[in-house]
This record gives C-alpha cells, sequence and structure tokens, in this order.
C-alpha cells in the first residue's frame, strides 16, 4: 500500500493547518495502542523462534528468554530421526501436496469453468447441491471414507499417502466458487469470437480463457498445495500410528504429546519454524496473486 | 413460475425416456432390455457395444453382489458372531457372524451402482431413440469418431465434470449417505461390530438427542447453547474489533501503515495449526505467559492464572485466542473494502458537525454490512463448525462429567463433541444425528442469505 493512494483532498487541508494538542495526543495513543497489538501478535512467533534456540530442552523453563543459545534442535531434527523421521516426514507431505495439488487445480479449475462458461440443464441443480454439500460438517463423513478406502485397499502401507491424496483432492471440485466468480468476469464476447473462428469449446478453454486465468489459477494451486501442510486430523484418521507415513502435521501434534513434549519440545519449535518459512513464502506469492487478478479483472 | 417455465424450454429436447418407450421402433423399445441394441442396429457399432458392456458388467456384479448386499441392507444382518455346536466334530466352533457395519457399507455403495444402472438405462434409451429420429429423417447418425469429438465441443460439460463429480460422489456423497443412514439405527458404543449386530431404529437417536431429560439431550442443548455463544462471540468480535483495527491503520495520520500490516498479517501465513498448538503451550499453568508474568512481578511464585483449567477462563481465553487468529484475517478483507468507501461521504457527515463515533455507526458500518454480510454469514456458519481452534487449545477440556458420560468437556462445540464421539467413543449413530442436526442449523441460517446475494442470483451482472 504506496503513501500516495491515501493522500486526498482532506491530507493537504490537514498539512496547512497545524497540528492541534488534542489532535497530537489522539496520534501518539493510537501509534501506542498499535505498537501494543503488534507486540501481541508479533511475541507468540518471535516466542518459537527463541524457543527454537534454546539449549536447555524440555517444554517449561523459568526464564522467558533462553539461558543458551544452540542450533542442535534443528541438526537433531535431520540428524536424529529414531522417533519422529522430519526429513522423512516433510518428503512424505512434500509428494502429497504435490499430487492433490496437481488434481485438485484440474478438479476446481474444470468445474468452475463449466460452471461459468458452460450452459446445460443440470448447472444450477449441481450448484445448489455444491452449496448443500459444503454444509455438513466435514468430519461427519471422514469414518465413512476412511472405511471405503479401507475397502478399496488403499490404507496399507505406503497405499496410505495415495489414499491422502484422494482425500485431500476428490471432494475439491466443491471449491468452485472463486474460481467462477473470476471466469464470469471474462468477457464472452471472447468465447463467441473464437467460435466463429471455428475453435471448439475444448480449444476456447485451454487456448483462450486459461491463458488469460492465470492469476486464479496461480491462486488455486497454492492454495491447493498449502492444504496437506496445514491439516493434521484427516492425516492423523488415515495414517494411523504408522511412523512411516507420517505428515509434518502428525508429527508435530505427536511432538507434543505428554511422552514425548519433554524431550522435543524445542525440536517442536524448530520443525514449526521450518514448516511455517515455505508456507509464509508462499502465503506472501498468493497474497500478490489475488491483487494482481482483481487488478486484471477490472482491465477485463 | 414464469421464468421456471422458460429455464425448462431451454434445455428441452424431444429425445426423453417416455418418448422413446412411446414412439420408438422395436429396436428402441428392446434398448430398455438389451442397451445399446438400437445403437448397434444403425450403424452406431461401438457405441452400443459400450452401452452393451456397461449393462454386462452392472449385471454381473448384481448377480455375483449387489443383489445380497441390498436384501441385507433390511435386515443390516442376522447372524450373532458366537458358538455353535458342530454336529459332525461334536464340538462348540466359533462362528463369525454379520458384519452389520460393512453390511450398511456395501448397500449404500449397491445403492448407487444401481443409480448407475438407472442412468445407463436412460441413456440407452435415448441414444437409441435420437439415431432412430436422424435415420428417419433421413441422415446419417453421429460415427463414433464425431461423437469423441463432440466430447470435446457442445458437450465439453460432461468431459469435464466426468472426473470432479466421480470424486465428489465417491467420497463426498456416499460417506455422506453412509453417516446418515447410521443416524438411523443403534451403532453406538454397545453395538459394536464385529461381533455384535446394530439395527434400524427409526428415528430414536433423535428423540433422545433432543429430549431435554436424558443426559445426552442434556449434554446436546448446552453443547449447543455454548456452541451458539461461541460463534456469536468469535464471529462479530473477530468482525467489529478487525474493522476498528483496519479503520485505525488506514486513518490518515497513522504512519508505517505496511510496517503495522505486516506485524498483524504475519501470524496468517503461519500454519494455524501450529501457532494454535503454540498458544497452547504458552497459556499452560507453567507455560511462558504465566512465567513472564511471575518474572514481571505480577504473579506470585508458583501461582498461575488458570487459562485451561477453569471453565470461565477456558471459554474467555479460546475466544481471545480466536480473536488473535481471525482479526489479521478481517484485516486483509476489510483493507481494500474500506479503502472503497467513498471520501464524499465523510466530508459531508464533517460539515455537519459529525464526530467520530457517529461517523462510524452511520457511514462506515452501515457501508461494511451491506458489502460483508454474506461474509459474516459464512463466519458465522464456520465458526458453528470451528473444528480446530477448540479441538487444539483446549480438546473441549475443562472434562464435566455432568455431560454424557464425561465424552463432552465445556469447551466442546457440537463439531468437536461430533469427533470425539465418532473417534474417541465410537457413538456412531449420536455422532450422526449431532451430524445432520449441525447441517439443518448451518443450512437454515445460510441458504435463505445466500440466495439473495448477488453473487447468486446475478452472476452475469459484471459482463
Amino acid at each position: 500500500m504506496s503513501k500516495t493512494e491515501v493522500i486526498n483532498s482532506d491530507e493537504k487541508i490537514v498539512r496547512t493547518v497545524k497540528m492541534s494538542p488534542k489532535r497530537l495526543i489522539t496520534n501518539t495513543l493510537v501509534h501506542v495502542l498499535l505498537a501494543i497489538l503488534a507486540f501481541i501478535w508479533v511475541m507468540p512467533l518471535f516466542w518459537v523462534v527463541l524457543t527454537s534456540f534454546r539449549a536447555e530442552s524440555g517444554s517449561y523453563t523459568t526464564t522467558f528468554f533462553p539461558k543458551g543459545y544452540t542450533l542442535n534442535n534443528y541438526i537433531q531434527l535431520f540428524t536424529d530421526t529414531s522417533i519422529f523421521n522430519f526429513p522423512r516426514a516433510f518428503m512424505n507431505t512434500l509428494i502429497v501436496a504435490i499430487f492433490a495439488c496437481i488434481l485438485s487445480t484440474f478438479f476446481v479449475i474444470s468445474v468452475a469453468y463449466t460452471m461459468s462458461r458452460l450452459r446445460f440443464k443440470m448447472r444450477k441443480p449441481f450448484m445448489n447441491i455444491a452449496l448443500i454439500l459444503g454444509m455438513f460438517p466435514g468430519f461427519m463423513s471422514m469414518i465413512a471414507v476412511y472405511y471405503i478406502l479401507k475397502g478399496i485397499g488403499l490404507t496399507e502401507g505406503a497405499l496410505k499417502l495415495v489414499a491422502l491424496v484422494i482425500v485431500y483432492s476428490a471432494g475439491s471440485g466443491l471449491q468452485f466458487y472463486v474460481a467462477k466468480g473470476f471466469f464470469d468476469t471474462i468477457s464472452k464476447s471472447l468465447d463467441e469470437a473464437a467460435c466463429i473462428d471455428g475453435a471448439t469449446k475444448f480449444q476456447v478453454f485451454t487456448k483462450i480463457i486459461s491463458p488469460l486465468s492465470k492469476p486464479i489459477i496461480v491462486q488455486t494451486v497454492l492454495q491447493s498445495f498449502m492444504a496437506p501442510w496445514m491439516d493434521f486430523i484427516f492425516a492423523k484418521v488415515i495414517i494411523g500410528t504408522d511412523p512411516k507415513y507420517y505428515t509434518v502435521g502428525i508429527c508435530l501434534w505427536n511432538m507434543l504429546q505428554k511422552e514425548y513434549i519433554d524431550r522435543f519440545y524445542t525440536r517442536f519449535a524448530a520443525s514449526a519454524v521450518l514448516v511455517s518459512i515455505p508456507i509464509a513464502i508462499l502465503f506472501c506469492c498468493m497474497q500478490g496473486c489475488y491483487s494482481e487478478s482483481v487488478s486484471g479483472a477490472v482491465k477485463g | 413460475m414464469a421464468k421456471k417455465e422458460k429455464k425448462q424450454k431451454e434445455f428441452l429436447t424431444e429425445y426423453t425416456v417416455t418418448n422413446s418407450l412411446e414412439k420408438g421402433d422395436i429396436f428402441t423399445k428392446l434398448s430398455a432390455v438389451v442397451f445399446g441394441l438400437g445403437n448397434i442396429v444403425r450403424g452406431q457399432v461401438i457405441k452400443g457395444l459400450l452401452f452393451l458392456a456397461m449393462e454386462i458388467g452392472l449385471i454381473y456384479y448384481f448377480v455375483s453382489f449387489g443383489f445380497r448386499a441390498l436384501s441385507q441392507l433390511v435386515t443390516l444382518g442376522t447372524k450373532v458372531t458366537g458358538q455353535e455346536w458342530n454336529e459332525s466334530k461334536g464340538i462348540f466352533e466359533q462362528v463369525n457372524g454379520d458384519n452389520s457395519m460393512l453390511i450398511l457399507l456395501y448397500g449404500v455403495i449397491s445403492l448407487f451402482v444401481f443409480a448407475v444402472l438407472v442412468i445407463t438405462w436412460r441413456a440407452s434409451l435415448k441414444s437409441s431413440y435420437e439415431a432412430q429420429c436422424i435415420k428417419a429423417n433421413g441422415l446419417k447418425p453421429n460415427t463414433f469418431a464425431q461423437d469423441v469429438a463432440s466430447m470435446f465441443d457442445s458437450k465439453l460439460n460432461r468431459t469435464l465434470l466426468f472426473l470432479p463429480v466421480m470424486g465428489i460422489v465417491c467420497f463426498t456423497i456416499m460417506p455422506l449417505v453412509y453417516m446418515i443412514s447410521m443416524a438411523f439405527t443403534n451403532y453406538d458404543r454397545n453395538h459394536i461390530p464385529p461381533g455384535k449386530l446394530f439395527d434400524w431404529v427409526g428415528l430414536k437417536n433423535f428423540v433422545k438427542i433432543l429430549n431435554l431429560n436424558g443426559s445426552l439431550g442434556q449434554t446436546f442443548w448446552k453443547v449447543l447453547g455454548w456452541t451458539f455463544v461461541w460463534a456469536v462471540f468469535a464471529t462479530f468480535l473477530n468482525y467489529i474489533l478487525g474493522m476498528i483495527l483496519a479503520m485505525i491503520i488506514n486513518r490518515k495520520e497513522t504512519h508505517w501503515k505496511g510496517f503495522w500490516r505486516f506485524c498483524f498479517i504475519l501470524s496468517v501465513a503461519v500454519p494455524q495449526f501450529v501457532s494454535l498448538l503454540i498458544m497452547r503451550t504458552m497459556l499452560q499453568p507453567e507455560g511462558a505467559v504465566n512465567i513472564l508474568l511471575r518474572q514481571i512481578g505480577l504473579l506470585g511464585d508458583g501461582q498461575s492464572l488458570p487459562f485451561w483449567t477453569n471453565v470461565t477462563w477456558a471459554r474467555v481465553t479460546v475466544i481471545v485466542i480466536n480473536l488473535w487468529v481471525g482479526i489479521p484475517y478481517t484485516l486483509l478483507t476489510m483493507t481494500g473494502i474500506l479503502q472503497n468507501i467513498p471520501v464524499e461521504l465523510y466530508e459531508a457527515a464533517r460539515v455537519d458537525g459529525a464526530n467520530a463515533v457517529v461517523t462510524f455507526f452511520k457511514i462506515t458500518l452501515p457501508y461494511m454490512l451491506f458489502v460483508t454480510t454474506p461474509n459474516l454469514i459464512t463466519s458465522f456458519v464456520g465458526n458453528i463448525n470451528n473444528f480446530n481452534v477448540i479441538y487444539l487449545l483446549t480438546g473441549g477440556n475443562p472434562a464435566s462429567m455432568s455431560y454424557y458420560r464425561g465424552t463432552a468437556g465445556k469447551t466442546d462445540l457440537l463439531v468437536t463433541w461430533l469427533y470425539k464421539l465418532t473417534i474417541d467413543n465410537k457413538d456412531y449413530c449420536y455422532g450422526a444425528v449431532i451430524g445432520i442436526l449441525i447441517f439443518i442449523i448451518s443450512a437454515s441460517l445460510s441458504l435463505s442469505v445466500y440466495r439473495r446475494t448477488g453473487s447468486y442470483n446475478n452472476e452475469e451482472g459484471f459482463q
């Protein structure tokens, strides 16, 4: 948000009139308030970073600031893999995230495009059904999904990861509303012009509309890529207690269980930092894309 | 009504099932029994054979497995696991009985396969009748290559939707139907297969849960009450405080706007479960916050604030921490909208002598409500279903023995109670009933509002 945006006629008036004492007090108060709030918001994150470098182990310390600093927590995370194999969990999550991302982006974009551009009998009913399905609590069917996956035989060994990909992506076709809103803003005359030139509807989709929709596609990709990193409930139900296939989420959750918390508390903080960094970067990318997509839509 | 009729005309086709059965010739009518026959006779051999293959496959499924599954659905199994006298060997033998859970699952799956059969039957009839009509008009029915090409042009919607819809049907709708049907059985901790059978009980579970006098009913109404209190506070405090924060940062005289925003939004970028787990440990009796307070001197040695152990403290704490989690999101959405409020409105108000409070209640709030009401409803429903915050922070604790068999705690929402009932206590039927009730609550709240919004009714408004 650059400063030029907020300058308007009022500000010019404000500048010419000298700041009254009352206003000065309000301004100071506002800034103090913001500083306190910002402190509250940043402190927990700061504390995690501190803890991740803390030399003494254990979950409870008598001082807020650590007595000694070390990089060992990070090193042990990658070298001591006897109980929690963090590198492996990281790879598991990465693999699941990549495949889930590909599948669900494909699902979301196809459904959104179909709902926005094509007209057919089942369109409105489909949209209503999607709305209704979205209102059932997701956990309600979790057990049933587990039994169905078990019935197909996807709950043994490495296939658990396949099951996880399916869980994350299979229902994603229902999350089409945002992308549909984006497609709705692209002018329909483009489709018509292409059709007159002899393009089939599929060519319109792949060659004309898709290149114009890069912002929303990138956003969908990022969002679906981030989901497996953020989830741990579904992962917990499907992976169960098999440490080989732990995802990052389960790993972090288990580190805080009673039997491990004392030994692994500082390592928990270290892995939290390691997981947060890529997610934070992706999140910032997504924000960038989002503002881009809004301005792009206005031009279209 | 007129609108509805127009809608129906838009997709009107003469190739319907009724028409095929009434006006079709002998081959078309026979397509109802031998799928694809009409197509094969009229030259669409591959298409016809595909229909036939589908039919044979589906019928094989039903003969070998499906019919049995469907018929067992009525009783949900009759044979109990136990010991049986074996005449020839002269001993008692362990016999595996029926597994009601699997019977119900296979029954539901078979119902869906039956739906596929009906759809194929209809498609076969229609396609056969279409080929017949085209032939009658002296034209040539589409070749298979043309049919495939049309899947990427005039019937593109089928191609694009096929896989996503398959995913939704298999992994969203089917599990939902399965769970909903459980609500009408007595599949609780006393009837866990294998070993024991469960059976249909009709609406008994609903009566038990809505009944104010039973322990289950009392728990439900109390948890529901807290769920509403939580949802109201979580939604509206987030909304109002987030808006005020956005306004403070947006003030003309506030410096370092970007920096303040960055500080708040930093917490959004951290995965939610990580920040919630951190909060939980920080607020333990021996956690960082209590230690910090002791060091400052606000608390004596060994004293600690009962963030998670006292009911009222725990309830307030989860609401406050939800503010920590939620306000940055509100900030993100609000900032853009606030900058869109016409400046002239504020200037006019100032000329008329309105102070900051009046402008907020007369201009900012009404404008924001106008733009963000759909958002507000979504987040209210989202908060009713806010599993993460509660489960990760308190796990529903402090526990309460006055609740149904101690399954729910004082900060449990309906969703977390549902989770505990099904995953931890295996009271599947009650969990399913609660899921249905949550659905009814959220649906009745939001459906009416959704349908009035512009994005639903006026989707082409921006083209």
